[in-house]
C-alpha cells in the first residue's frame, strides 16, 4: 500500500477523488437535474460574489449557534444536577426518555402552532431536539466524577471556583466535548427541517425554493456552503480545542 | 499556628449499600493530641484509622460526636492520602500550586519542589512520574498549603524498603523545618516507632484508642536497630492482644 506523505495530503487526495468521481459521474449521467462538480463550484462562487448565500448562510448559523449555545448550557446544568441527585434522577429520567424519542419535526410543528412562525419558535424547536442528548451524556460525565479527587479539594479547602476549574471542569470536558460534537452534527441538519417548515429565510428555506424550481445547480451549491462552514468549525475549532484538554494524557 | 486537637467520636457507622450491611467503624473513641505533636495511629487495617482522618479533614462529616481544635480555629490541613490523588491534568508545579493559601508567596512552591527532589519534573504530568515521586510530590503539596495540621495515611505503603525510608526522612526533615501536628496512620510497628513522639493504639473494628505509647527516645538514636526492634516488638506484641480482645467488626443488617 503506499504512503500518504502526510494527514494533509490525505485528506487532499481524497477530495480531489471524490470531485472526479463526481464529475465523471455527471458527464456519464448527462442531466441538467445531476450537475457536476466544476458546474456546482461556479455556481457557489457565483452565489457567493454576487447572489444572496451569504444572507442565507448568515441567518441559519446564528440560529445554530443560539440554539447550540442554548441546548449546551442548559442540557450541561440539567445533566450535572441529575448525575448527582438521585432524586433528581429518579423523577426526570423519563421525561429524558420521552424527549430524546421524540421526532424534532413534531417538536417544531407544535412550537409553530404555539408560538407562530416567529425565529423564537425556530430556535427553541432546534434547541429543545438537542437537549436531551446533552443531559444524558453529562449525566454520564457527572456520574463518573471522581471521588477521591472530591475528598482531596474538599480537605485542602479549595472553594466552589478552584475545585470547579481544576477538578470538575477537566473530568467533564470529554464529555462536554462529545456533546459539543454530536450536538453540532444534529443541530445544523435539524435546522434546515425548521426553516423549511416555517421561516423566510435561510439556507433550509431556500433549499425549499430550489426544490420547487428543480434548481438543483444552487440547490447542491447552497448545502455545500453550509457544510463547509459545519467542517471548518470541526477542524479549526473543535479538533484543537479536544487536543489542548488532552494534552496530558500519557 | 499549630494546633491541638480534642476527639469524642461517639459513634461512625456506614450505612447498609448493596452487598453488605451496616458497619460501625469507630465507637467511643477519646484522644487528644497536642499542638506540634507527631502522632502515630497504629492498628489493625480496618480499624476506622483511615476514617478517623476523614472525619478529623472535615471529608466526612456524618459521625456522632466532635472534633474539637484548640482556640476553635479552623485549621490549615494538609493531607496525604494513600494513593496520591494528584490531578493528572496538572503538572507537578500546578498541583503544589493548586492547594496554596490565598496570599501566599507563589515561590514556597519553587522551594518544596527542590526540597522534595522533583526539580528535574515540575514540568511532568504526574502519568510520567514513578510511584515514588508521585509520593513525594504529594508530600510537597501537603506542605504548599502550610499546614497547620498534616494528616498522612499510609503515605508510604506499597513502596520498596529503601524508598520508604527515604521518604520517612525527608517527612521528618520537613516537619523539622515547618512545625506541624501531624497525625500519621500506619500498621507497621517499625514505621510507628521510627516516625513517632507519641503512638496510639486502635482496637480492631469499631476502632477505639485501646491504649497510648510514647516514644521518648531521640530520633537521631532510633537509627540504632536494636532499640528499633525492641520497641517495635513491644508495639506488636500490645497491639495483638488488643486485637484478641476485642470482637471482629460488629455487623448489623
Amino acid at each position: 500500500m503506499a504512503r500518504f506523505p502526510s494527514a494533509v495530503a490525505g485528506r487532499a487526495i481524497s477530495l480531489l477523488l471524490l470531485l472526479a468521481v463526481w464529475e465523471a459521474t455527471a458527464w456519464l449521467v448527462d442531466s441538467r437535474l445531476f450537475p457536476g462538480a466544476r458546474a456546482v463550484l461556479g455556481t457557489l462562487f457565483d452565489e457567493t460574489v454576487h447572489g444572496e448565500l451569504l444572507h442565507h448562510l448568515g441567518a441559519t448559523l446564528s440560529r445554530v449557534a443560539i440554539a447550540f449555545a442554548a441546548a449546551m448550557v442548559a442540557g450541561t446544568a440539567i445533566g450535572i444536577a441529575m448525575g448527582l441527585v438521585r432524586s433528581l434522577d429518579t423523577l426526570f429520567d423519563s421525561w429524558i426518555v420521552l424527549f430524546l424519542n421524540l421526532p424534532a419535526l413534531v417538536i417544531a410543528v407544535l412550537l409553530y402552532v404555539w408560538l407562530g412562525l416567529t425565529d423564537a419558535a425556530a430556535i427553541t424547536a432546534v434547541a429543545l431536539s438537542k437537549l436531551p442528548a446533552v443531559v444524558v451524556t453529562l449525566r454520564e460525565g457527572a456520574r463518573a466524577l471522581d471521588r477521591d479527587l472530591a475528598g482531596m479539594a474538599r480537605s485542602f479547602r479549595l472553594g466552589a471556583w478552584r475545585t470547579l476549574r481544576h477538578v470538575i471542569f477537566p473530568q467533564l470536558s470529554p464529555y462536554l466535548l462529545v456533546a459539543a460534537r454530536s450536538g453540532l452534527a444534529l443541530i445544523w441538519k435539524i435546522v434546515l427541517v425548521v426553516e423549511l417548515l416555517g421561516r423566510p429565510d435561510g439556507i433550509g428555506y431556500e433549499i425549499q425554493v430550489f426544490f420547487q424550481l428543480f434548481d438543483i445547480k444552487r440547490l447542491i451549491a447552497y448545502a455545500l456552503a453550509f457544510v463547509a462552514v459545519v467542517l471548518a468549525i470541526e477542524w479549526c475549532v473543535l479538533l484543537p480545542l479536544e487536543r489542548h484538554l488532552s494534552r496530558w494524557r500519557g | 499556628m499549630t494546633t491541638g486537637i480534642t476527639l469524642e467520636i461517639n459513634e461512625k457507622r456506614y450505612p447498609a449499600e448493596a452487598g453488605h450491611g451496616a458497619v460501625t467503624a469507630i465507637k467511643g473513641l477519646r484522644a487528644r493530641i497536642a499542638p506540634n505533636e507527631f502522632c502515630v495511629l497504629f492498628g489493625p487495617s480496618g480499624c476506622g484509622k483511615s476514617t478517623l482522618l476523614n472525619i478529623v479533614s472535615g471529608i466526612d462529616a456524618v459521625f456522632m460526636g466532635n472534633v474539637r481544635f484548640d482556640g476553635n480555629c479552623a485549621p490549615h490541613i494538609g493531607y496525604v492520602f494513600q494513593a496520591p490523588r494528584l490531578l493528572p491534568w496538572r503538572t507537578v508545579r500546578q498541583n503544589l500550586e493548586l492547594v496554596l493559601r490565598r496570599g501566599a508567596d507563589p515561590a514556597i512552591v519553587e522551594t518544596l519542589v527542590g526540597e522534595v527532589g522533583l526539580a528535574e519534573v515540575a514540568e511532568f504530568y504526574p502519568s510520567r512520574l514513578s510511584g515514588g515521586m508521585a509520593r513525594r510530590a504529594a508530600l510537597g503539596r501537603a506542605f504548599a498549603i502550610q499546614p497547620d495540621l498534616l494528616l498522612l495515611d499510609e503515605p508510604f505503603v506499597s513502596l520498596d524498603i529503601a524508598a520508604a525510608d527515604r521518604l520517612r526522612a525527608l517527612l521528618l526533615r520537613l516537619v523539622a523545618a515547618r512545625p506541624a501536628t501531624v497525625l500519621f496512620v500506619t500498621h507497621d510497628p517499625a514505621e510507628a516507632v521510627a516516625l513517632a513522639d507519641r503512638i496510639l493504639l486502635f482496637s480492631s473494628a469499631p476502632g477505639r484508642v485501646v491504649a497510648e505509647m510514647p516514644i521518648a527516645i531521640p530520633r537521631e538514636q532510633r537509627r540504632e536497630q536494636d532499640t528499633v526492634a525492641k520497641l517495635s516488638a513491644e508495639l506488636s506484641r500490645r497491639g495483638a492482644s488488643y486485637i484478641s480482645e476485642c470482637p471482629g467488626p460488629t455487623i448489623g443488617f
